[in-house]
Formats: C-alpha cells, sequence, structure tokens
C-alpha cells in the first residue's frame, strides 16, 4: 500500500485530477439526464486533494483495513466521487459510462457496492453519524486510520448531524474530520433565505470542535487545511470550505438553477471547452 | 425479560469482545452490570437515537456487533431511516433493542406504546425480528442474534414476566417452538405467550401452543408446511392487526388458498391507541387478552 499521495504515484497534480474529474462528471450528468451537478462541481476541488494528496488509500486494496475512511454524506454530489474513483484507479473509467443507467452500480446516489465507496447516502444527515461510530471504533481499538466525512451546507438542518456534533465532542474525536461544502445555496434559494446557519464557525467552536475556514477551491490551501497535523489533538476537527455551487463553469456558477437541470449536449460542450481551458496549474 | 436480556449479553460479551453495547440515556438499574464489566463496549450516546444508530452502525462496519438499547419507539420509529438506509441497506450487525415492547407501559401513554413497532421492522428486507416470550427465550434469541450477527430487532417486555419454558429453548428463523401440540394451534409471538396461555385456558380450551420468536421477511418460505399441519392456527401478538404478525402470517400463506381459512388473527384494536392503563387492562380492551366473563 503506497498509502496516498495518489497525485505524487501518477506524476499528475491535483488541479489536473480536479480538471478531469469536472469533466467527467459534466458528461455522467449530462448523459443520464441526471441532477446535481452543481453540487458535484463544488466538492471536485476538495474530493480531489483529499484524493490525490490526503487520504491514505490504495486503489487496488479499496477495503484495505487501515485505509482512511472518507464519507460523502451529501451523497447526490457522487459523480464528483465516481470521476475520482475511475480518475485515481479504484474503477474502470468505462464504468462512468453506466452512470443512472438501468442495472448499474452507479447509482445517482453514492452507493456503497461501487468499490472505493464506503457508505451510501442520499438521505442527508446521515454520514456524519456513521463516520463518527468509524472514528469511535478506531479510537476504541487502537487503529491510526482517519474519519472524514463531507457534507452540504443545507443538510446541517438535519438534527442528526448536530447530535453527532455533540458525540464527537463530548468523546473527544480527533481523528475525525468533518468538511462543510459552504457554497450558500440550497435547492430552492440560499442557505441565509432557507435555514440560516451563521455564525457557523461559532456554532462549532462552542460545540467544542477546531474549526478552520478554507477556499475550497485553493489546491495549496485545501492541502494544508486537510493534513491531519494541522489539527491539535483532542478535539474533531471541521472545516468550513467557502465553496462556489457550479465552480468551473460560468454559466452555473452560483445559480441555484443547476441543482437540478441537466445540461444540453451544446451546453456540455461549452462547459467542458471551459473547463479545459482553465489553467490552475 | 430485561434482565434476563443483560444478563445474557454480559456473559456473552465475556467470550465475545465484538459486543457492544450503546444505550440511548436509559436503562438505570438494568445495564450497569455490561457498563462496569465492559467500559470500553459501553456507550451512552445520550438523549439522540438518530445519531445512537447512525454511530452503531459505523461501529458495526468496523466489526462491532452493536446493541442499541432504549424503550419503546424511541429506537425504531425515531431513527427509523437510519435502520432503514444505515443498518439495513449495508447488512451490518446491528441489533435494535427496545423494552416495554407492546402495552407494558400502559399508563405511561400513546408515546410509549409500541403497538406499531412490527409493521415497521418487518418491511426492511435483510431485518431479522426477535420478540421472545419469556425470559428463557430472551436467551435463546441473543444466543441466536449472537451466532448470526445481521440487522435485527429484539423486542422485549418489560420486567417480571413469566417463564414459559423450562430451559433454554433451540430458535431458528421462522420455525415454531412446540409448547403444547394440538389440532388447533395458539401461535404467538413476543410477550402474546402469556395471553395464550390465558386463552387455552378460556375462550380456546383444547388448543395446544406454540410459540415462534424469531421471524422475518425471508422466513415465510416454510410456514405453509408448518401449517398444513394443523387444523386452525390463531396468532397472538400485543401489536396491532395492521402490519403485524397475524398479517405477515397471511402474506406467508397467500399462494396457499386451501391453508388461508386456517389462520385467525388475534392482536389488538386501534381503540387502545391514546387509552391508559396497566398493560393487562390495555390487552383486554384491544381484544388480546381474553374479557373477564370469559375467565
Amino acid at each position: 500500500m503506497h498509502y496516498g499521495p495518489i497525485s505524487a504515484a501518477t506524476g499528475r497534480s491535483t488541479e489536473d485530477l480536479a480538471r478531469r474529474m469536472r469533466c467527467r462528471a459534466l458528461e455522467m450528468v449530462t448523459r443520464a439526464r441526471a441532477s446535481h451537478i452543481g453540487s458535484a462541481l463544488s466538492i471536485a476541488d476538495i474530493v480531489a486533494v483529499l484524493y490525490g494528496r490526503v487520504l491514505r488509500v490504495d486503489p487496488t486494496i479499496p477495503d484495505h483495513p487501515e485505509r482512511d475512511r472518507f464519507i460523502l454524506s451529501k451523497g447526490h454530489a457522487c459523480v464528483a466521487v465516481y470521476a475520482a474513483l475511475a480518475e485515481t484507479g479504484f474503477i474502470d473509467p468505462a464504468l462512468l459510462e453506466t452512470y443512472g443507467a438501468e442495472g448499474s452500480a452507479l447509482m445517482a446516489h453514492i452507493s456503497h457496492k461501487v468499490p472505493g465507496v464506503e457508505f451510501s447516502t442520499g438521505a442527508l444527515g446521515q454520514g456524519l453519524p456513521f463516520g463518527t461510530g468509524k472514528a469511535l471504533a478506531a479510537k476504541r481499538s487502537g487503529k491510526a486510520w482517519r474519519t472524514v466525512v463531507l457534507t452540504s451546507d443545507g443538510e446541517w438542518g438535519e438534527g442528526s448531524n448536530w447530535e453527532a456534533a455533540l458525540f464527537a465532542a463530548h468523546h473527544k474525536l480527533d481523528n475525525l474530520l468533518c468538511i462543510i461544502d459552504y457554497n450558500k445555496l440550497q435547492s430552492l434559494t440560499s442557505v441565509d433565505e432557507t435555514l440560516r446557519l451563521e455564525p457557523l464557525h461559532a456554532k462549532f467552536d462552542a460545540f467544542g470542535w477546531v474549526v478552520e475556514e478554507v477556499d475550497g477551491h485553493d489546491h495549496a490551501a485545501l492541502a494544508k487545511a486537510l493534513d491531519a497535523a494541522s489539527w491539535p489533538a483532542g478535539k474533531p476537527a471541521m472545516l468550513i470550505a467557502h465553496t462556489i455551487k457550479g465552480k468551473g463553469v460560468s454559466f452555473m456558477e452560483d445559480r441555484v438553477e443547476w441543482h437540478y437541470r441537466s445540461p444540453t449536449a451544446e451546453l456540455l460542450a461549452q462547459a467542458i471547452a471551459e473547463i479545459e481551458g482553465t489553467d490552475h496549474a | 425479560m430485561r434482565d434476563a436480556f443483560i444478563d445474557e449479553l454480559t456473559t456473552l460479551a465475556e467470550t465475545n469482545p465484538h459486543i457492544a453495547l450503546i444505550v440511548g440515556d436509559l436503562g438505570y438499574n438494568v445495564v450497569e452490570c455490561f457498563a462496569d464489566r465492559f467500559p470500553d463496549r459501553f456507550i451512552n450516546a445520550g438523549v439522540a437515537e438518530q445519531n445512537m444508530t447512525g454511530l452503531a452502525a459505523g461501529m458495526a462496519s468496523e466489526g462491532y456487533h452493536v446493541f442499541t438499547y432504549s424503550i419503546a419507539n424511541f429506537p425504531t420509529f425515531r431513527c427509523a431511516e437510519q435502520i432503514r438506509n444505515t443498518v439495513d441497506y449495508h447488512r451490518l450487525p446491528v441489533t435494535v433493542v427496545s423494552v416495554g415492547a407492546g402495552l407494558a407501559y400502559g399508563a405511561a401513554g400513546y408515546s410509549h406504546h409500541a403497538v406499531q413497532d412490527y409493521a415497521l421492522m418487518r418491511t426492511m428486507p435483510g431485518m431479522t425480528i426477535a420478540a421472545p416470550g419469556d425470559p428463557f427465550e430472551v436467551r435463546a434469541c441473543l444466543r441466536w442474534l449472537v451466532a448470526n450477527p445481521r440487522p435485527s430487532y429484539l423486542r422485549l417486555g418489560k420486567a417480571g414476566e413469566p417463564s414459559f419454558h423450562d430451559d433454554v429453548p433451540q430458535v431458528a428463523p421462522g420455525e415454531w417452538i412446540m409448547l403444547r401440540d394440538g389440532d388447533d394451534i395458539l401461535l404467538s409471538t413476543g410477550a402474546a405467550l402469556g395471553a395464550a396461555f390465558q386463552r387455552s385456558e378460556t375462550t380456546h380450551r383444547g388448543f395446544g401452543i406454540a410459540t415462534m420468536p424469531l421471524w422475518s421477511m425471508t422466513s415465510k418460505h416454510n410456514q405453509p408446511e408448518a401449517l398444513a399441519g394443523h387444523r386452525k392456527v390463531v396468532t397472538l401478538e400485543d401489536h396491532l392487526t395492521d402490519g403485524g404478525f397475524g398479517s405477515w402470517m397471511l402474506e406467508a400463506a397467500i399462494g396457499r388458498p386451501d391453508l388461508l381459512p386456517r389462520i385467525e388473527s388475534i392482536a389488538l384494536d386501534p381503540i387502545v391507541c391514546g387509552m391508559v392503563g396497566s398493560q393487562a387492562t390495555l390487552n383486554r380492551a384491544g381484544g388480546l387478552t381474553p374479557p373477564p366473563a370469559a375467565s
């Protein structure tokens, strides 16, 4: 097991990984006429840095007992993770073409039937309690691996998340990292107009977590913020990642309709051209 | 039943290092023996059943067989989606334990009446229901569940129930345990076993008595064969008719129109929903136990 950084193993940058993931995600969603592309583009950089530089995982042994556990709680953004798994060698990239098709393992909310996926979600507010159980199990059995849970912002309307937030702090689960994809848009309108989360940083601070904020599209900043060494012992870690829904495609960025809309072939071509023309490296 | 539960679980945990117990801030004067003996495998999750269930599933995914413990509807309905998606769909070894099933908390009011729990739990494809009828069956069910870890629901009465067996019986999903054979049979699940004995001496004289503490969606297939050996089978349960054990049996026999007329169901009338009284009063009011005139 090479224990992550997959980018180091492949010689590719995480920016390049994120670009490929975005293109694949757009292709999948367009082909399947599926929703949630805005949510997937929002987390593409976070997921790219996780798989490319942070998580200790081995694509050849997806269920390696010493692996870090990554849980996508916002299961509707699964195309970003499926794309990352294809780009990093967990699954055959050809499998992506079956996304959303009849009988495919790649259902439109993340599925544990796909190699490398720990846990199926789709009902919000279930990833963090589950991840908290994993983190507690690791603590109690003396394991060194980390649990990383990626949530949306809107799903913090779920009481179960707040139950888990209390629990993780009470039990000092410093082997647990929760990331909030804070793009500030929900299904119908903004988080502020739906069910306000602010002051978010102060809330988690008060709950007993260590809280940091990061630009969720800055790979260097993400690599540092996601690194276990950046966090003190004794408390669970909360990373508020400021993101833009639909990031990378000009006509999707910060637009609520791309929570549900699926691109036409013409818009797909335009989106891919924009992404491939982008140079973050 | 709850004393038999914690005693048996503590005994099993001595030799099985995977057993863990999570309580939802309930179990005072019940769970201490486990908590004191295995502090590393005991957690009080607080009044937070959704997290308790997700947490249990997370631990179960890392090798534990986790028992979540609370009362009445709190570990089931409150966290039904966690049981459905997280436990059952992922086929994780979590046993949801509810104490005070049926109308055991009669005076506590409707919030504490667990009379719809079978209906919820039996619609989950991987779920095994364990509904013991006495303390011996509690031990039997626990031993079976620990030997066969899986998504499961252990439905306990409360305390002080009589024993109907002389020893711990052998149990398996879908298997009837014959206590008294007969052409006509009262077949109970859960704490309705006492009602079966009452009925056999009053309204159903001459009926044999059987109990089925373990059942599931996947253990219906052998019911027609068991039904075929009897002239009449009357199911008993301290649960509403709708979605309950009798309904399950009718579904099991649906492909056998010749057997369907043999099945009768005695379950609770929804009139008990919202009614307050002792368990005995409510079971009688709901029609599970015979009216006083019959006794």
